[in-house]
């Protein structure tokens, strides 16, 4: 079968041996990761693959991505699919906008999670007491949640700054960097040496300016884990999604714990809007900024497999092919191309260790015609980079769709009864 | 319940109550609901409004049918939205770029049209089918996917080219345009329309006259025992969403036909998703589909007048969103209560058996 291809950020955890914990292919998968750009940096030539301004950049955009996606956790967890992630992130930017340019940043930040939440009570008003498709359900929320801000942003924001679909300038965030670190991390990467300037890079663009909304997120993701797996709340919670009625006869109230973690999506989502209003690019709402962000983090969440530290590297991967091509144009990303092949050319070693044909056969022939694109194109044209994400999650969907595992009653109506 | 009460009942009682929502919302924000609602209606009969309204509905009710066929067994064509576009994109690139007889010209257009959505729409299929990918996603991801390869198709060292400030394709030849009906002052109502009705009266006849429609509608009753019945789920699956594909490519076509004649950066997005809309709100019926469009177009069109008066236009938009999440809303309520107005009926009944025996 072709089922290793999906294990592209961690490479020598390949293996179905499950004894090996999981901050342990964690850890291996960015070791990974950082060795293999290392190398195609230096194969390349395009130093920008681990500069720090790359990864600041990376880290930027994979915040809204990382929320987003949170978000679609929580709810997907306890059995409701939420499409409508991408409307509750717009009324999030929107509630951003209003309370920031008001009340500073602290504001916006209560106020996106306010509003989001608002919309993740009504997905839940709508799938768990009323019973409507999830699906259904979401792709109203996205039209009521694009609907109700362009409405109010005229109301509001145009008497101010002049433009229907701009709001105000917001207040940002201080942003703090560890001072003496970072410039002996640059002094580091400015040595040219393999790895260790990259790994200097991408660390010192990890510790400057970093917001508080940063350290927030990044936060969320261990606090998500937490509760939803080592508590008896997140073990209801998602004995929910798995089998409603089975937790119901245990007595576990599942109407309510549906409530709490489709609010709690939304709420997350809202707050994916204020990283984006809050970004140092932007400060302020604009018309369309979410850009099926919402979507790109449900993504994140399925390339995950739906935990908490895999959807932490979807969103990575995605914000930082997203950063790269913003910072440096197509024909860094190209390089990226390049790096896939050599990753690919890990696989098929590895396959052929294990005596997997069949697969290292099909990882040799897409290696191949990758590399035929690196070596007869000039750079990816920008139309395409930004949709990077939509490809990488077809590609896994499509290789890796059996061994993804989703919550067993996800998306299923429940009705008591 | 009557049946046809219980039909029509709840899309009445959730456009009452979208009104009502967003007169309260008008009310707040200080503006005077009756006097929005009332240009709203006069602006019908303004100007070009009236076949506006008619054009846009023609192009609502074909992305509609498109979303219908998957809904109808439960295949959820996200997709309208990134289909429609992509054919479009190719569709004008085909049509400039040859030279036909008239009508032949317009035909072969349509017909790329139709198969560049097939082909756009296959690829979720074909996941579907072969690995098991959920087309929700799927096709969420190709609708970002569309974006950026009609973004790379007009290009101007691809297929574009610069007209003014803007990129577009190169222009469509006359003889592959579509004349329209004009009314003069009233504007052009377009030739494409008559496609639309002809596409409801096939999808009528598809679903309620022929054995694939039988059994595209059993799949959606019930999959298993569709399949129990000798329903090749998978055949299904891959021949509604071609076909959903192959008409959302048309979706574009009455506008490019009859006015545009190129695809631009300008070219109108989101019908798909508010295909999708109008689908529910019409219960995947042509009839109620028809209704549902030309509601949509209205509040679209009507909406214009609202700035006359002092109020953001896009308070029809809030009002779309609030029409469909309260209809399915609407008729998941009334599913239940007739439910359960059954049960009583039948437990009655039994019970009165019971008693005789």
């Amino acid at each position: 079968m072709i089922t290793t291809l999906e294990e592209k950020p961690h490479v020598p955890a390949a293996p179905r041996k499950r004894k090996v914990p999981g901050w342990a292919v964690g850890v291996l998968g960015v070791a990974g990761a950082i060795v293999l750009l290392s190398v195609t940096s230096y194969q390349t030539g395009f130093l920008q693959l681990t500069s720090s301004g790359t990864t600041q950049t990376a880290v930027r955009l994979a915040l809204p991505i990382l929320l987003a996606g949170l978000g679609g956790l929580w709810s997907e967890r306890a059995g409701v699919v939420n499409i409508g992630l991408e409307g509750m992130m717009i009324m999030g930017t929107w509630g951003a906008a209003w309370a920031g340019y008001q009340w500073g940043p602290w504001a916006a930040v209560i106020a996106a999670v306010v509003f989001g939440a608002l919309g993740g009570l009504l997905h839940a008003i709508a799938t768990v007491s009323f019973g409507v498709n999830h699906i259904v359900s979401g792709v109203a929320i996205n039209l009521l949640g694009a609907g109700l801000t362009k409405y109010l942003s005229t109301l509001i924001f145009q008497p101010l700054s002049h433009n229907p679909r701009q709001s105000p300038p917001v207040q940002p965030f201080e942003t703090y960097s560890a001072a003496g670190l970072a410039d002996w991390l640059g002094e580091l990467e400015q040595g040219q040496r393999l790895i260790i300037s990259d790994v200097a890079g991408i660390l010192r663009g990890l510790v400057t300016g970093v917001s508080p909304l940063t350290m927030l997120t990044i936060l969320l993701v261990p606090l998500s884990y937490y509760l939803l797996w080592r508590t008896r709340f997140g073990l209801r919670l998602r004995s929910v999604g798995e089998n409603p009625h089975a937790a119901d006869s245990l007595g576990v109230k599942v109407y309510f714990h549906k409530y709490v973690a489709v609010i709690v999506s939304g709420a997350l989502a809202g707050l994916g809007g204020a990283a984006l209003v809050l970004n140092a690019g932007q400060l302020s709402y604009l018309e369309g900024q979410t850009g099926g962000r919402g979507f790109i983090g449900l993504a994140a969440m399925i390339f995950g497999n739906w935990r908490p530290g895999g959807l932490l590297g979807g969103a990575a991967l995605f914000g930082y092919a997203d950063g790269l091509q913003l910072r440096s144009g197509g024909e860094t990303v190209l390089a990226l191309v390049y790096g896939v092949v050599l990753l690919l050319g890990v696989i098929v070693v590895w396959q052929l260790i294990r005596r997997r044909w069949f697969s290292a056969a099909a990882a040799i022939v897409v290696a191949v015609v990758l590399y035929l694109l690196y070596i007869s194109l000039d750079e990816i044209p920008s139309e395409f980079v930004a949709y990077a994400p939509h490809m990488v999650t077809l590609a896994v969907l499509a290789v890796a769709s059996q061994r993804l595992r989703m919550p067993a009653a996800d998306g299923v109506v429940y009705r008591r009864g | 319940m009557g049946n046809l009460r219980g039909k029509l009942l709840p899309p009445a009682l959730a456009i009452v109550f979208s009104m009502l929502l967003c007169g309260v919302a008008l009310v707040i924000s200080g503006a005077n609901p009756l006097r929005a609602f009332g240009a709203m209606v006069t602006q019908v009969g303004k100007g070009t409004t009236l076949v506006d309204i008619i054009n846009s509905s023609g192009i609502y009710y074909i992305a509609a049918l498109a979303v219908a066929i998957g809904f109808q067994m439960n295949l959820f064509n996200i997709g309208v939205e990134g289909q429609y576009r992509v054919a479009a994109v190719v569709a004008a690139v085909v049509g400039g770029s040859i030279a036909l007889p008239p009508g032949v010209h317009t035909l072969v257009i349509i017909i790329v049209g139709a198969l560049a959505g097939a082909a756009w729409a296959a690829i979720p299929a074909i996941l579907k089918v072969t690995r098991g990918v959920n087309e929700v996603i799927s096709t969420i991801m190709m609708n970002g996917l569309a974006i950026g390869f009609s973004a790379y198709l007009i290009r101007r060292d691809v297929f574009g080219e610069l007209r003014g400030n803007n990129i577009r394709t190169p222009e469509i030849p006359e003889s592959g345009w579509m004349p329209g009906i004009s009314f003069g002052g009233s504007g052009t109502m377009f030739g494409f329309l008559f496609v639309a009705v002809a596409l409801g009266i096939g999808y009528w006849i598809m679903m309620n006259r022929t054995r694939f429609g039988f059994e595209l509608r059993a799949s959606g009753e019930s999959s298993t025992a569709a399949s129990a019945g000798g329903v090749n789920a998978k055949k299904m699956v891959l021949v509604s969403m071609l076909l959903s594909g192959a008409i959302a490519g048309l979706i574009g076509l009455p506008e490019m036909l009859g006015r545009d004649h190129t695809f631009s950066l300008n070219f109108s997005a989101g019908v798909g998703f508010s295909g999708i809309a109008i689908a529910l709100l019409g219960r995947n019926h042509p009839g109620g589909i028809a209704f549902g469009a030309l509601l949509w177009a209205f509040l679209d069109k009507s909406g214009l007048a609202l700035d006359n008066v002092g109020v953001p236009r896009e308070i029809v938009t809030i009002m779309q969103g609030s029409i469909v999440l309260s209809v399915v809303v609407a008729y998941e309520v009334v599913r239940r209560v007739e439910l359960a107005a059954e049960q009583r009926r039948v437990g009655r009944e039994l019970g009165t058996v019971g008693g005789a025996a």
